[in-house]
């Protein structure tokens, strides 16, 4: 009897699952989505502190959650790479960096625009816009190491080590950035309890926001093992035609 | 619909975000749409994927 | 352990004997500490009071400067290869490594660092502190950069790479060496404790990357 993660190792058998669920998932992201923004934009009160700037948190607070839990399917991912050398793990962190990398972003942007009316700039050293400012550079990163190495196999097991350095370091820079933080600015009120009335808006939308983010990463995955099949066969073609030549020179 | 004196940083938090995950998902479909027809492009000039059955590994 | 001095020593001859890897580190930081004050005017009082953070984040970049070399040259004349099949673990020899890179760079850095500091107005007094902090924070840089250095061995544009991959890793020494120095100049009794966390994250970074740094160099020997 097999686990289901051995079942999936195999690329055909994984291509025929995705396949059947990928329109599940992305119709459910596409409902829930949609029914979220129409709470957001016609039901859901304004804050009594914040007025209609709260608005930006139904979409701020998804994408902050999606940047975390895309850094950690990535360090399990590697983890998976490096330890039981699963073959799909490399294709899975592969695909989804630039995801994380952009959902970092969004949260990054939308926090910066949200804070503009709040704290009267667009950026401030607050722990957590910071925080989220190195989580993005460590996407960066792993992209960029990824990208740098010619021999794919080297590049996948490489930034998975460089991932799991990462996983090990941000709990540290976590820390320290909210003690420099806390030596430096006072608190920026920047947390305040959310509202029944907002919760159930907002957890919607962060449900329709992680199935896209899902939708897209099997999408992607689908995507890498095309591409490695269609570079597997550019190379035997190239294999191939240097034996015949071979043989036409030798005879 | 009235959003008050920050409709403008509303409306652009939400602009930037549907702009960003609009270029990942049209990006992930447009790859897929070219590795498919690469894919296709391979088998047409009678490319022959070693197995079906055997190719666990890329 | 005959092994692991043995290689400390091979090392710290060899930068010795080359020199020109520390005199370029050293003549970097000068230059850019230099650069400082024609960027943002010669106010005294500004300089004093940004000198800490400058001479920090110049010595950071000095030592970036010379992390490409720590495996390269031993990469392009095969004798990585035989360190990885020695008996030494290779986890040991990049320790080894790593440790000759901090005495031949961080600390000449730390020591310089006062002087740079008498150019950018720093406060006399803070000197012992400056130097203490730079001392219990550059081991942390040294063994953190190794791992970097390890994973762009073969990368193209190895430079620029590794700066993007170990500079945030060097968030955390940064901000309690700038903290600590901040508690001693404020009198205040939190530079102590400033200090602890800085050797603690030197400490855990002697532990935890050499084995990160040696498990990138196995990936790319075989």
């Amino acid at each position: 009897m097999q686990t289901l993660t051995q079942r999936l190792a195999n690329p055909t058998r994984f291509m025929e699952l995705s396949r059947a669920l990928l329109p599940w998932v992305s119709a459910g992201a596409a409902l829930f989505i949609l029914y979220a923004m129409y709470l957001v934009f016609f039901v859901a009160p304004p804050d009594y502190q914040q007025g209609e700037t709260v608005k930006i948190m139904y979409i701020h607070v998804p994408s902050a959650w999606l940047a975390l839990m895309s850094y950690s399917l990535i360090a399990l991912s590697s983890f998976g790479l490096l330890v039981f050398r699963h073959p799909l793990a490399d294709v899975s962190a592969k695909a989804a960096a630039p995801l994380g990398a952009a959902f970092t972003l969004c949260a990054l942007i939308t926090g910066s625009l949200w804070g503009k009316p709040m704290w009267g700039t667009y950026w401030v050293w607050d722990a957590r816009l910071t925080s989220v400012l190195i989580l993005f550079f460590l996407y960066l990163g792993l992209i960029a190491l990824r990208s740098s190495l010619e021999d794919e196999a080297l590049a996948g097991k490489l930034t998975a080590v460089l991932a799991l350095v990462g996983v090990a370091i941000l709990p540290i820079i976590k820390f320290s950035v909210d003690w420099w933080n806390t030596l430096h600015q006072p608190s920026t009120g920047f947390t305040s309890s959310v509202d029944p009335s907002m919760r159930t808006p907002l957890l919607l939308s962060a449900i329709g926001f992680t199935l896209l983010f899902f939708a897209l990463h099997l999408k992607a995955m689908q995507n890498e093992i095309l591409r490695r099949r269609v570079k597997s066969l550019r190379l035997a073609e190239v294999e191939r035609g240097e034996r015949t030549f071979a043989e036409r020179a030798g005879g | 619909m009235d959003l008050g004196p920050h409709a403008a940083f509303i409306w652009a938090s939400y602009g930037t975000f549907a702009l960003i995950i609009g270029a990942i998902i049209g990006w992930t479909l447009f790859d897929g749409w070219r590795q498919t027809k690469a894919l296709s492009d391979a088998d047409r000039r009678g490319l022959k994927r070693r197995s079906a059955s055997a190719d666990t590994r890329d | 352990m005959s092994g692991f001095l043995a290689l400390l020593k091979r090392d710290l001859t060899l930068a010795l004997r080359e020199g020109s890897a520390l005199g370029t580190a050293l003549g970097f930081f000068l230059v850019v500490v230099a650069m400082l004050p024609l960027g943002l005017g010669p106010d005294l009082k500004l300089l004093s009071r940004i000198a800490p953070g400058v001479l920090w984040i110049a010595l950071l970049l000095a030592a970036l400067l010379s992390l490409p070399r720590l495996f390269e040259a031993d990469h392009e004349d095969g004798s990585l290869e035989v360190m990885a099949t020695a008996p030494l673990p290779l986890e040991l020899a990049v320790a080894a490594k790593a440790l000759a890179h901090w005495i031949s760079t961080g600390i000449p850095l730390a020591l310089m660092a006062p002087v740079l500091g008498i150019m950018l107005n720093l406060d006399i007094t803070l000197t012992p502190a400056l130097v203490a902090t730079m001392l219990a924070g550059t081991p942390a840089i040294s063994f953190l950069g190794s791992v970097g250095a390890a994973l762009t061995l073969k990368a193209r544009r190895g430079g620029l790479l590794l700066a993007l991959l170990v500079l945030p890793l060097y968030i955390p020494t940064l901000i309690f060496g700038i903290s600590a120095i901040g508690f001693a100049n404020l009198g205040q009794d939190g530079f102590g404790a400033s200090l602890m966390i800085l050797g603690a994250i030197s400490l855990a970074s002697i532990a935890a990357a050499p084995v990160a740094a040696a498990a990138a160099l196995r990936l790319q020997m075989s």
